[in-house]
């Protein structure tokens, strides 16, 4: 193990360590521990510029109620709940199909299709906006959450099939064949073979997926508008020009914006670090 | 090379079977990829191209389009008798600001990692925590960034105003600090990232290796750098190509935090692509596809390498 473990250190690096831990973790988070801080203060506080120091009074429920009963964000968590659930269930069984077929399948262009699938997922968005949000006018899909799950799913598909290639190529291929000696069809094989051996790979890029797309920006900007179809991360912004200036508003909305993917990570931590570190060993 | 040896036996004894049963193993696979295929080409791979083709073009996103040849890339680069256009230039050099300083989330991640790499009790949870930032969505590390730097008032003018240090207009007022500021805040999750990424990779580190390395004498920074390095090198590799098309990608944080301001001086070609066709000053999508075309031409640069590196592997695994 490398640094040296700490037990086999003097007693006195252990106690420094132990002691540097929470301040370092502190420093670490400070811009968070801030906005938290805000988010339970009181208008006043700002207004008497008692930024950082302690709350006047605690404000929590307030605030946070003002956030939930008298703004628009239930209804943009809703949104970003009706678009990020539908994409993480397209994309996961698109991908787990093509990765499928690339993954077990050798024939031509196999590789080639692959690095097509990869290098498509490291393309700047800006060179698809407008052909995109030109497809979408086009489609009727403007401004509606159809209209973005279908483009993350498709965009996703790179990224997920590039993982379930690679998940399914360390699978055990013995398993594999000696179903179609049995002579299960293919289709078969892999509903009742493949399938129930992907069971980890699933619930990583589910998760790692909903936090991609419960975080997307940019495609809710070009290809929604209002509070009809935005999800929360664009419908923040209207919030704060609502709340302009409310620090305290404002935060409190920031972290009911942010949380639902944190509560997913914390949820499913295993799955989410397993998704993320694919091929980061070897 | 292309029949493969788990093609079963297709003998005669079983002449009835039908054209699919035939074919099943050459066919299946394109069943299985069509749905993906047909996606990616409709929403990523066509769009590739027409963007090329619209960037030939003025076009207002509504009426017709007029051919105007390589015009837009000329009045972007300033070919032949006019300027290179300002803002253009601008964004450039801000994005190769993004691209040098976002490498530091490498080292930066690796230095965390080393330093968490330790089984005391509730490390775990401290690990977890570390990695915290990675996990907000931009938009609100933006905004909390956005009001950590607040001229006067906000914490880091109150710290740097202890030391003495005032920066005029605050952090994001400033056109000389304010890209850096958002470099900084892009940082905090993408440090995060690489961390967690070495710290999977430092559990992987063989242990006989570290000890024999250790018998031999090694320690401390030499053993980091002839012993642990190349073995992260996957993990290196991976916290490479994410920072690279993060630093790259980043739009989320200048909209919310500068909108491309003070005086346009933190815009990347990113941002300013999609201010040129998407924003109050018009929708000019010729012209902001010209500059999605360059974008898209430096990040092949990186695609072609990370395409070649992951082939290279491909080929030792067969």
């Amino acid at each position: 193990m490398f640094p040296t473990p700490i037990e086999k250190r003097p007693r006195s690096a252990q106690i420094t360590y132990q002691a540097f831990l929470p301040v370092a973790l502190i420093v670490w988070l400070l811009p968070l521990l801030a906005v938290a801080l805000f988010s339970i203060k009181p208008d006043a506080d700002f207004t008497n510029g008692n930024y950082w120091g302690i709350p006047s009074s605690f404000e929590a429920f307030n605030n946070y109620g003002k956030v939930f009963f008298e703004s628009n964000m239930p209804r943009y968590l809703m949104n970003s709940l009706l678009i990020t659930i539908p994409t993480v269930i397209g994309a996961v069984a698109l991908s787990c199909m093509a990765g499928f077929a690339l993954g077990v399948y050798k024939f031509k262009g196999n590789l080639l299709i692959f690095f097509i699938f990869i290098a498509g997922n490291f393309v700047p968005f800006q060179i698809l906006m407008v052909p995109v949000r030109d497809l979408t006018v086009s489609m009727n899909l403007y401004d509606t959450k159809l209209g973005l799950v279908l483009f993350h799913v498709a965009f996703q598909t790179g990224f997920c099939t590039l993982f379930m290639r690679n998940f399914i190529r360390a699978l055990p291929f013995p398993l594999i064949e000696a179903a179609r000696v049995e002579g299960v069809a293919e289709w078969r094989i892999f509903l009742f073979v493949v399938l129930p051996l992907m069971k980890p790979a699933l619930a990583a890029l589910a998760v790692l997926i909903f936090t991609f797309i419960w975080n997307d920006y940019f495609w809710a900007v070009v290809l929604t508008q209002g509070p009809d179809a935005q999800p929360v991360t664009a419908g923040i912004t209207e919030f704060n020009s609502q709340f302009r200036a409310a620090y305290h508003l404002m935060s409190a909305g920031s972290i009911v914006a942010a949380l639902p993917p944190v509560a997913m990570f914390f949820l499913m931590q295993k799955h989410f670090i397993a998704g993320l570190t694919l091929g980061a060993v070897k | 090379m292309s029949v493969s040896p788990a093609v079963p036996r297709t003998d005669a004894t079983q002449p009835q079977r039908s054209w699919y049963k035939r074919n099943e193993i050459a066919i299946t696979p394109w069943l299985f990829l069509l749905p993906a295929m047909l996606f990616f080409a409709v929403y990523v791979i066509i769009p590739i191209g027409q963007s090329f083709w619209i960037s030939l073009h003025d076009w207002d996103g509504l009426g017709d389009k007029t051919w105007v040849g390589t015009a837009n890339y000329e009045r972007l680069l300033g070919i032949g008798d006019q300027n290179i256009d300002r803002k253009f230039e601008v964004s450039f050099w801000n994005n190769l600001r993004w691209l040098v300083l976002y490498l530091l989330a490498i080292p930066a991640g690796l230095f965390i990692a080393l330093f968490l790499n330790q089984t005391v009790t509730g490390i775990r949870l401290y690990k977890s925590l570390f990695f915290f930032p990675f996990v907000i969505s931009q938009v609100v590390v933006g905004l909390v960034f956005s009001w950590f730097y607040l001229p006067n008032d906000g914490l880091f003018d109150v710290i740097t105003g202890f030391f003495g240090v005032d920066i005029r207009g605050g952090v994001l007022g400033n056109p000389n600090t304010a890209t850096y500021g958002i470099i900084a805040a892009g940082l905090w999750p993408q440090t995060a990232y690489c961390m967690i990424l070495y710290l999977t990779g430092l559990n992987a580190v063989d242990p006989e290796q570290v000890e024999a390395a250790r018998l031999d004498g090694a320690k401390g920074r030499k053993m980091l750098w002839y012993v642990i390095l190349p073995q992260l090198k996957p993990a290196t590799f991976i916290a490479f190509v994410v920072t690279i098309i993060g630093a790259l990608r980043s739009f989320d944080l200048i909209s919310v935090m500068t909108n491309g301001g003070p005086f346009g001086s933190t815009r990347v070609l990113s941002f300013y692509m999609f201010e040129e066709s998407l924003s109050e000053f018009g929708f000019r999508m010729g012209y902001g596809a010209a500059i999605a075309v360059v974008l898209f031409f430096i990040m092949l640069g990186f695609i072609v390498y990370f395409l070649w590196s992951m082939y290279q592997d491909e080929k030792g695994a067969r």
